[in-house]
């Protein structure tokens, strides 16, 4: 059982790796969509400072659905997924493999840039380490219900955008968590409430939402 | 050993494609799916191996129910579709190894090298799938037959992109695993002389 899971882990961060721009793709996003803010808003760092904890969560959030589009597609295109689907193994793992793949290549990078453009934008010493944690929490939940959307979109025309609308509102909770865990660290309140209600969401997601994917994909493969 | 259909009735959408298909398939036959251009012949092989559902009817492969499978069912089926599921990035021998692992299969590299020698892959084992041709794309697919140890084969259109003498190699192929005991169901728009007498199912 773990094999099959194990040969499907690699090969998907191999295939991420070796491709590269997909990596770059999103970094470059995350990065551009962060020094937006300071152009916009203008450069006191005060206001930098609070809008910080915000700022880098939207962005983490679209940086993950923009990424989570391709999830399935190339599988789904060449026939793979129907072999996935047809493996001796359960699909919600085979789905759950996919999206750690994805996010150990994909959204983990996000997690280690995101101290170095917080203090860009004024956080620092704990609060730095608070963003860090957060998103480590938080953005495996986002990959977790992007890939829900993604599989439900397999094969719609513009199904980007069908599923940004899906998802974005599904992202609220994670965001008002994680920005407010940064926000009370920032106030030198106690923000170990908002790490382990994210830390829940993403113990309820792990076992929940492969069984999701896994259904959205039959329904695709029907 | 038997993959038994039973008055199955498919629709896609509104369209109704066929209705009281049944046959049980026992070990050592070979079933020929025939049939005009959206007769449903792709559909009716989606499920008899459980990727779409039936509206009515039921599919039973070793006497389960062919959409909740045990492991050891499961492994005993081996699907090939219209598309390959041969990755591009990849050359035929790491897409052979990557399916064998997907599926928990086992095999040595050596298995692996002869089954594409096989295939007529004989030299481009090493070159990423891109650079192939269709027909080299399509027997990097079928390699798989080769080293799957599952008793039931699903081929829609196995023919497609492949040249003479690699179609007189599948049927060859086709041939000894029904002597094997083998089970297979497949489907295909080209003359099939050269295959053993099928058992045939028209779809009109």
């Amino acid at each position: 059982m773990v094999r099959p899971l194990w040969t499907l882990l690699q090969r998907d961060i191999s295939l991420i790796v070796t491709r590269r721009q997909d990596v770059l793709t999103v970094v470059a996003f995350f990065v551009i969509v962060i020094t937006l803010f300071p152009l916009a808003i203008g450069p006191e760092p005060e206001k930098l400072r609070t809008i910080a904890p915000g700022a880098v969560w939207v962005a983490a959030a679209l940086a993950s659905l923009i990424s989570l589009d391709r999830l399935f597609a190339d599988d789904w295109r060449d026939g793979t997924l129907e072999q996935l689907a047809l493996a001796p193994q359960p699909l919600a793992l085979t789905a759950l493999a996919k999206v750690l793949a994805h996010w150990l290549s994909l959204g983990l990078p996000l997690v280690i840039l995101s101290p170095a453009l917080g203090y860009a934008l004024g956080l620092q010493g704990i609060e730095l380490a608070v963003l860090a944690g957060s998103l480590l929490l938080g953005t495996p939940v986002l990959s977790l219900l992007g890939a829900v959307g993604a599989a439900m979109t397999l094969g719609v025309r513009g199904g980007g955008a069908l599923m940004a609308l899906l998802i974005l509102p599904l992202y609220v909770p994670v965001l008002i968590l994680g920005a407010g865990a940064v926000n009370e660290a920032m106030f030198a309140a106690p923000y170990q409430a908002h790490l382990s209600l994210l830390g829940a969401l993403l113990a309820v997601a792990l076992p929940l939402l492969p069984l999701a994917i896994a259904g959205a994909l039959r329904i695709t493969l029907d | 050993m038997t993959l038994e259909a039973e008055r199955l009735a498919c629709r896609r959408g509104e369209l109704h494609l066929f209705e009281g298909v049944g046959f049980a398939l026992a070990a050592g036959e070979l079933l020929f799916v025939r049939g005009r251009n959206g007769s449903g012949k792709t559909t009716l092989l989606r499920t008899l191996c459980g990727l779409s559902e039936p509206a009515r009817g039921q599919v039973r492969w070793l006497g389960q129910d062919i959409r909740r499978l045990d492991e050891r069912a499961q492994r005993q089926m081996l699907y090939l579709g219209h598309q390959d599921a041969v990755k591009d990035e990849l050359t035929p021998l790491e897409n052979l190894q990557v399916h064998q692992g997907l599926r928990g299969e086992r095999s040595t590299l050596d298995e692996r090298l002869d089954a594409l020698e096989q295939a007529g892959l004989g030299g481009c084992e090493e070159i990423p799938a891109r650079y192939l041709s269709q027909g080299q794309r399509r027997r990097t697919a079928l390699a798989r037959l080769l080293i799957s140890p599952a008793a039931l084969w699903v081929l829609d259109e196995p023919l497609t992109a492949l040249d003479r003498r690699a179609v007189a190699w599948l049927f060859g192929r086709i041939a000894e695993h029904l002597r094997r005991g083998g089970l297979v169901v497949t489907t295909s728009h080209q003359s099939i002389d050269g295959l053993p007498e099928p058992r045939i199912l028209e779809l009109d």
